[in-house]
């Protein structure tokens, strides 16, 4: 009776079941690609699609692909080259630049490139008001410019731009209240790329709130009508879901082989990855360190490298009291730290150990520097004829909960290097809090203990956003004046005269290597997981990647 | 009944001033702070102290609570996540139907398959399907969600290729989303390929998070149906001649229900909160993994905002259970 009643239940259900089975087998196979379209996946969305106001590498990656400023990167490299710029000259003292404008392109929206749509960027971000004055819309703005026409914050320092005017219908003429050195290399930032002035204005991209200290955006252009020069132009965005971007028939350069891009979020690592693997994606970005052994096993992935253009480096704090302001004690550490081995054992083959504060690739790297090799016996030496004497007790910071393009195992880095400064003549007591929210603002305040774990992306070509970024300015993150690091690092960033900056930047480095405000110690190479039949697909040091050249197989 | 409804209603009122109350400064608790999170890792100290000051930042938590209360009570304004620099509403507006189809798609699962199977256990009580009932119910309670989650997507998705891993829907796809809730999208816009699509992408998110609400009802059916098979009027109407089935579906099934239909209220509940690690594992763009982000990003708008409206949903769909009583028993009446 009860076997009748399951054997009953059984044959009701089987036909619906495998009815189920076979549809979702049948309507499954196969994966996201096709021809000319290409999914690729980041961690998150964009915040918006106006260059101008964000600073993240999401909405970067998305915007490059549509935006270009007056210059550019050349592709996987630091070189500037043209772009809507064919050619440059600094004159007036370093204070005035005068670009040709190239001609003959057109904003994605039919209207032209030219003098007044250049100068018209220029004045947009020198005029902003209200809440575009919040370091959390123009961050990068701030960063290079200072302040506005009319500073409405505390604290915002003169601006560096002055006027921009137009000479004739393809030439325009920046000048500034001082000559920077920074003020070139930044253009090749997305935050400074050229925008349509028609859509900007038509679609409200000057329109914004702050509302409990959060910018926000209110016009449409961000979100629905960014337009801009590029190889591709947008085409949708489902916040959540994915950017659409389609190719410009009207590029003025090589024009994309790509139909279509879509860009999706995927804030899992692990799932970004699984995606590669079922075809859902065809390419992802921040490919962590430990599954670069699985995408380059598996016949159908692959690789794809982003040159080195990063830092990872222990932090020397000093400050009152501190063990850290004997130059010995620094010294000791500096020989003490096992980098050659960290690197080999946690990097898993994509680093290589750093001697000074900016990548090699960059200008003003110098290879003579002093140099730290690891050892012990000095590092002891050193310690008994400082003011803290073996055993030397020391606090060392690391981060949890993350990994980061230049460091991707902290916990480890910290437990080897805190095994070769014990060994070393150092008694190390260990601390440790998640990178979010805790660690990096304590590094910051400089209240991450002596040592402390820590690197740095560089956003664009110019050793001042590494070595001014650190040490141009007193910083508490590391404690201390100096006068030489700082005058050095003032006038190389103020030097208009390029063989004169790289010069001034070699000295800087060596300068630095021999004080030690801290110790570097591995240039990274981030990795991006794709489809081996993706080709060209190029990774650029700064942390963007082009999609104009890429396509599906040879060409 | 109404009056019951109403005065529930107004339970509402300080039921959520509690858990505003909660919310606030738990989530000051949390380590970290908004100025660091919105400027991003790159900000000064100095920068970050500007910040604070600029807007209040630095009071007396109890005053800044007063503001936020003043801001979503009188303005109805949830406020901007730092984060995604977008209204909290907003991104409720966009998230809420995906966790609330999940939810169901869950739901569905747990009870289509967890009241029949505790029904037949209960009705060979000590058989062997009884035992591997409960067996199974076991296993199903054990497991974490996410441990499932990944299997699931290994084998279904990574291994064999049957069932998408990520996401809403094929991300090839231009479908209409008129409503949000994507597989009624594709029904009401006739296109039934959308809803199958959406459908898909529901099955492997829906196992995982349904598994520990089916192994519950399982195991309340099972008892529950247990009882009452037992109990008086169950016999009088076997011993009126009715046949065994209409026993089962009038007298022992509708009363046995009642205790499932709490549970299943509450579990509803308690899936928004699982669909946190769910939605992380399969990307799944609901309010789980928003706030799991949030959380990461010290967005403290987007926490604030988002649990208070998950409050908000959770009282409601409690209230909609205990009205539920009194449909499936005619017997209860509420003054």
């Amino acid at each position: 009776m009860k076997g009748d009643c399951v054997r009953g239940i059984l044959r009701r259900l089987a036909l619906p079941l495998a009815a189920v089975m076979v549809l979702v087998v049948a309507s499954t196979a196969g994966g996201a690609s096709s021809s000319g379209t290409l999914v690729f996946a980041g961690a998150s969305d964009p915040t918006y699609l106006d260059p101008a106001l964000v600073s993240d590498g999401e909405s970067f990656r998305v915007t490059e692909q549509m935006f270009e400023g007056l210059v550019k990167l050349r592709p996987g490299t630091t070189k500037i080259v043209p772009s809507l710029a064919t050619s440059w000259k600094l004159s007036g003292g370093g204070k005035v630049w005068t670009f040709n404008l190239r001609k003959g392109v057109k904003f994605h929206d039919g209207t032209p490139w030219n003098a007044a749509a250049a100068c018209y960027n220029f004045n947009r971000w020198y005029n902003w008001t209200g809440p575009f004055q919040d370091p959390s819309a123009t961050f990068y703005y701030q960063a290079t410019y200072g302040g506005f026409k009319k500073n409405e914050v505390a604290n915002l320092s003169p601006p560096l731009f002055r006027s921009c005017r137009t000479v004739g219908t393809s030439r325009i003429v920046v000048t500034l209240n001082r000559a920077s050195g920074v003020f070139f290399p930044s253009l090749v930032i997305q935050s400074f790329a050229m925008q349509s002035p028609t859509a900007m204005k038509k679609y409200g991209a000057d329109q914004a709130t702050l509302s409990g200290g959060a910018f926000r955006a209110t016009g449409t252009y961000a979100f629905q009508h960014p337009t801009g020069t590029g190889p591709f132009k947008f085409s949708s965005w489902t916040i959540g879901q994915k950017v659409e971007l389609v190719r410009n028939p009207n590029y003025w350069g090589k024009k994309a082989r790509l139909d279509k891009i879509i860009i999706r979020p995927i804030s899992d690592n692990e799932a970004r990855f699984q995606a590669l693997k079922t075809g859902e994606i065809n390419a992802f970005d921040l490919a962590p360190p430990q599954d670069i052994g699985g995408l380059s096993g598996d016949s159908r992935l692959k690789v794809v490298k982003r040159p080195a253009f990063n830092v990872a480096y222990v932090t020397i704090h000093q400050g009152p009291g501190s063990p850290m302001n004997d130059i010995k004690v620094r010294q000791a550490v500096a020989y003490g730290l096992n980098r050659a081995s960290v690197v080999k054992n946690f990097y898993y083959g994509t680093g290589k150990v750093a001697n000074e504060f900016q990548p090699p690739s960059l200008f003003g790297w110098t290879n003579k520097v002093q140099k730290y090799p690891y050892n012990p016996t000095k590092a002891k030496e050193l310690l008994n004829s400082s003011s803290c004497k073996v055993p030397c007790t020391v606090d060392f910071w690391y981060p949890t909960a993350v990994s980061r393009p230049y460091m991707p195992d902290p916990q480890r880095n910290f437990q080897a290097f805190a095994a070769s400064l014990e060994a070393s003549g150092f008694k190390v007591v260990a601390h440790s809090a998640p990178w979010r929210p805790t660690y990096v603002p304590k590094v910051n305040e400089g209240s991450a203990g002596d040592l402390n774990l820590i690197g740095w992306t560089g956003d664009y070509g110019d050793p001042d956003n590494f070595l001014g970024t650190f040490f141009r300015n007193f910083n508490p993150q590391f404690g201390y004046h100096n006068a030489a690091i700082e005058g050095i690092l003032n006038r190389a960033l103020n030097q208009p005269n390029f063989a004169k900056r790289v010069k001034l930047y070699q000295q800087a480095n060596i300068m630095i290597m021999k004080y030690l405000p801290g110790v570097p110690y591995a240039h990274a190479t981030p990795a991006l997981g794709a489809e081996k039949r993706v080709t060209k697909l190029i990774a650029t040091p700064v942390g963007g990647v082009w999609f104009q050249y890429a396509g599906f197989g040879g060409q | 009944m109404l009056r019951y409804v109403v005065r529930r209603l107004l339970l509402l009122v300080p039921i959520l001033l509690g858990v505003s109350i909660l919310i606030f400064f738990w989530v000051h608790a949390l380590p970290g702070n908004p100025a660091s999170a919105l400027l991003g890792e790159r900000a000064t100290p100095e920068l970050v102290q500007q910040y604070k000051e600029r807007y209040g930042l630095n009071r007396p938590l109890p005053l800044q609570y007063v503001d936020y209360l003043k801001v979503t009570v009188v303005d109805g304004d949830l406020g901007t996540s730092i984060s995604s620099r977008r209204t909290v509403a907003s991104e409720i507006k966009r998230r809420f139907p995906a966790t609330i189809e999940l939810a169901f798609a869950a739901m569905i699962f747990a009870v289509g398959i967890g009241l029949p199977l505790g029904f037949f256990a209960a009705k060979h009580y000590g058989g062997v399907f009884d035992h591997l009932s409960l067996v199974g119910s076991l296993i199903g309670i054990s497991i974490p969600i996410f441990f499932l989650a990944i299997i699931l997507k290994y084998f279904f998705a990574v291994r064999w290729h049957v069932l998408p891993s990520v996401g809403r829907e094929d991300v090839l796809a231009n479908n209409e989303h008129p409503t949000g809730f994507y597989v009624l999208d594709g029904i009401v816009t006739r296109n039934w390929a959308a809803s199958w699509d959406a459908i898909q992408h529901l099955i492997l998110p829906a196992i995982a998070l349904g598994s520990i609400p089916l192994a519950i009802i399982m195991r309340i059916t099972r008892a529950s149906t247990l009882d009452v098979q037992n109990e008086d009027y169950v016999r009088t109407a076997r011993a009126k001649g009715l046949s065994p089935n209409t026993v089962d579906r009038r007298h022992v099934l509708r009363n046995a229900l009642l205790p499932v239909s709490t549970i299943i209220g509450l579990q509803t509940g308690l899936l928004l909160s699982g669909a946190v690690l769910t939605e992380t594992v399969f990307a799944f763009p609901g309010m789980g993994s928003w706030l799991r982000d949030a959380i990461f990003n010290s967005d403290y708008p987007a926490l604030q905002g988002g649990i208070l409206f998950l409050a908000v949903v959770f009282v409601l769909v409690n209230l909609v259970v205990d009205i539920s009583y009194a449909i499936i028993n005619p017997r209860i009446r509420y003054s």
